[in-house]
């Protein structure tokens, strides 16, 4: 072992399998079971697997099955392909014209290299609370599709995490896409993520999405991440605020809900008093935004 | 397995098991060993290369997934007496010191530049922001991007 004292290799072997279709590829997880990893991107996997945090058997590579990748408009919805690189997405026309949310939280992850390599399928399976595609997906209705040996199944995004690293995909099973409703006219957005560093994952964020009628929220879903086991979506929040026009005093108000209702760990990145203290500040920031927006519009 | 890569310029045959890295292929199996271990876990920028004109981290990514596709590392830019315009402004701007992250840098200022060739200071530190440098202080290497697009811009 002493050869990866810097992480310089992945000493365990491991059998290599590059499907070419969803049908292969779910046939050959559901053969090797918990032995296999899916290796989409790899920023996630490959440092595991060269920390021997993971040693899997087999590594079935996603990113020679074409369908699997990609943006695309469909009659009812918008469709993104789990396999999509984050760079690829970010610079997608539709996503910057239509889902500016999720551009707004795509550019805020890692580095220009990491999204060059990085999908977003990867960054929602790995499941960490802190992942910054989640909550703007979650915000926006996202729903996730999934493709397994027998069968093809469609869940609200919102209930695919199950726990930090864990997610509803059962064996043979994978991400294969994101399906979004069209955003309704007077859909604003704003996704705001504090770090330590800019290349760090979040210590704290958040991402709004509100159906305004001038400077009145006619329906709005807030989500947190970094704040919970999983990406967590503030009903009770969202609840105070529908209907409510967006003063000043409704905004601080909505700060200090939001402060209350979620339950942060203190960890590495921060202590739980910060991660309280500022969820108050992102929620007042995100609405603020949002209100400034829907000025702008008349 | 056998696998072809391009690697600046010329096509190369390599056996590779699944499990050998880029940035191993590159340095060990290559000699070519410009891209540098740092990190090896994604956060320093250190081994970046471009993989289809795109700048990625070579400790990440396997060898397989390099097969049939271009690598391009900072041997393939200049050569001592013919350096590239990226190389002379690096050098000129003084935004090499110890050296070790600049063929990292380099690369990713000329994948940066391939894709707006006059980049905003925001812009430039934005792009270049996974590549890190311990000696600079990062204003010369800032500096160094800006002269290089002015230089490959030319005159007029
Ligand atoms: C330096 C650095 C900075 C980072 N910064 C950020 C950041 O700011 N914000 C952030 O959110 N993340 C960040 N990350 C984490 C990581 O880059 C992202 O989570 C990325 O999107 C993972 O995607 P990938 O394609 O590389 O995943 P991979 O590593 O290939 O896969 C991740 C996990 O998901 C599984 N998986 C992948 N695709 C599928 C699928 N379609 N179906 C089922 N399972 C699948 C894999 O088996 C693996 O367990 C950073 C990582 C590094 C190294
Ligand atoms: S060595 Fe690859 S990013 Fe540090
Ligand atoms: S010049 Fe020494 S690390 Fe950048």
């Amino acid at each position: 072992m002493s050869i990866n004292t810097h992480n310089t290799h992945i000493v365990n072997g491991f059998a290599y399998h590059a499907p070419t279709s969803v049908a292969e590829a779910t046939k050959l997880l559901d053969e090797h079971g918990v032995e296999a990893s899916i290796l989409a991107g790899g920023t996630d996997l490959v440092p595991k697997m060269k920390q021997a945090i993971l040693k899997p058997k087999h590594v079935v590579n996603l990113k020679h099955i074409p369908e699997l990748a990609g943006v695309r408009e469909e009659a009812e919805q918008i469709r993104i392909g789990a396999l999509t690189r984050l760079r690829d997405l970010e610079r997608s026309i539709i996503v910057t014209e239509k889902l500016p949310l999720i551009h707004e939280a795509i550019t805020a992850i890692g580095s220009v290299q990491i999204r060059n390599m990085a999908t977003v399928g990867g960054n929602l399976c790995n499941a960490s609370p802190a992942a910054d595609s989640a909550q703007a997906l979650v915000a926006l209705g996202a729903k996730a599709n999934i493709a397994g040996p027998k069968c093809e199944r469609s869940i609200e995004l919102e209930s695919f995490f199950t726990g930090p690293g864990r997610t509803v995909l059962g064996r043979g099973e994978l991400l294969a896409s994101l399906t979004l409703p069209y955003p309704e006219e007077g859909s604003r957005g704003a996704f705001i993520k504090l770090g330590r560093t800019s290349l760090d994952l979040a210590t704290v964020s958040i991402a709004v999405n509100a159906k305004m009628k001038k400077e009145t929220v006619e329906s709005i879903r807030v989500v947190m991440g970094a704040v919970a086991p999983t990406p967590l979506r503030l009903r009770n929040v969202e609840q105070s605020l529908a209907k409510k026009k967006l003063t000043v005093d409704a905004i601080e108000e909505a700060g200090k809900l939001v402060s209350e209702s979620i339950k942060p760990i203190t960890d590495i990145r921060g202590t739980a008093e910060y991660r309280r203290v500022a969820s108050k500040g992102l929620a007042m920031e995100a609405l603020t935004r949002i209100l400034d927006g829907s000025r702008r519009d008349k | 397995m056998k696998i072809t890569i391009r690697v600046n310029g010329k096509p190369r045959g390599f056996d590779v098991e699944p499990n050998t890295l880029l940035l191993n292929l590159v340095r060990d199996g290559m000699l070519l060993t410009g891209a540098k271990y740092g990190c090896g876990v994604g956060e320093c920028g250190a081994c970046t290369v471009l993989l289809d004109g795109e700048s990625v981290l070579a400790c990440m990514v396997l060898a397989f997934d390099a097969d049939g596709r271009n690598v391009e590392t900072i041997e393939g830019l200049g050569e001592y007496d013919s350096l590239h315009p990226i190389q002379e402004a690096y050098l000129e701007e003084g935004a090499v010191q110890c050296g070790f992250c600049t063929p990292g840098f380099v690369m990713s200022t000329k994948a940066l530049l391939s894709e707006k060739s006059q980049p905003t200071e925001t812009e430039i530190r934005e792009y270049l922001k996974g590549n890190m440098c311990r000696c600079t202080g990062y204003v010369n290497i800032v500096r160094a991007v800006q002269s290089a697009a002015a230089k490959m811009k030319g005159p007029g």
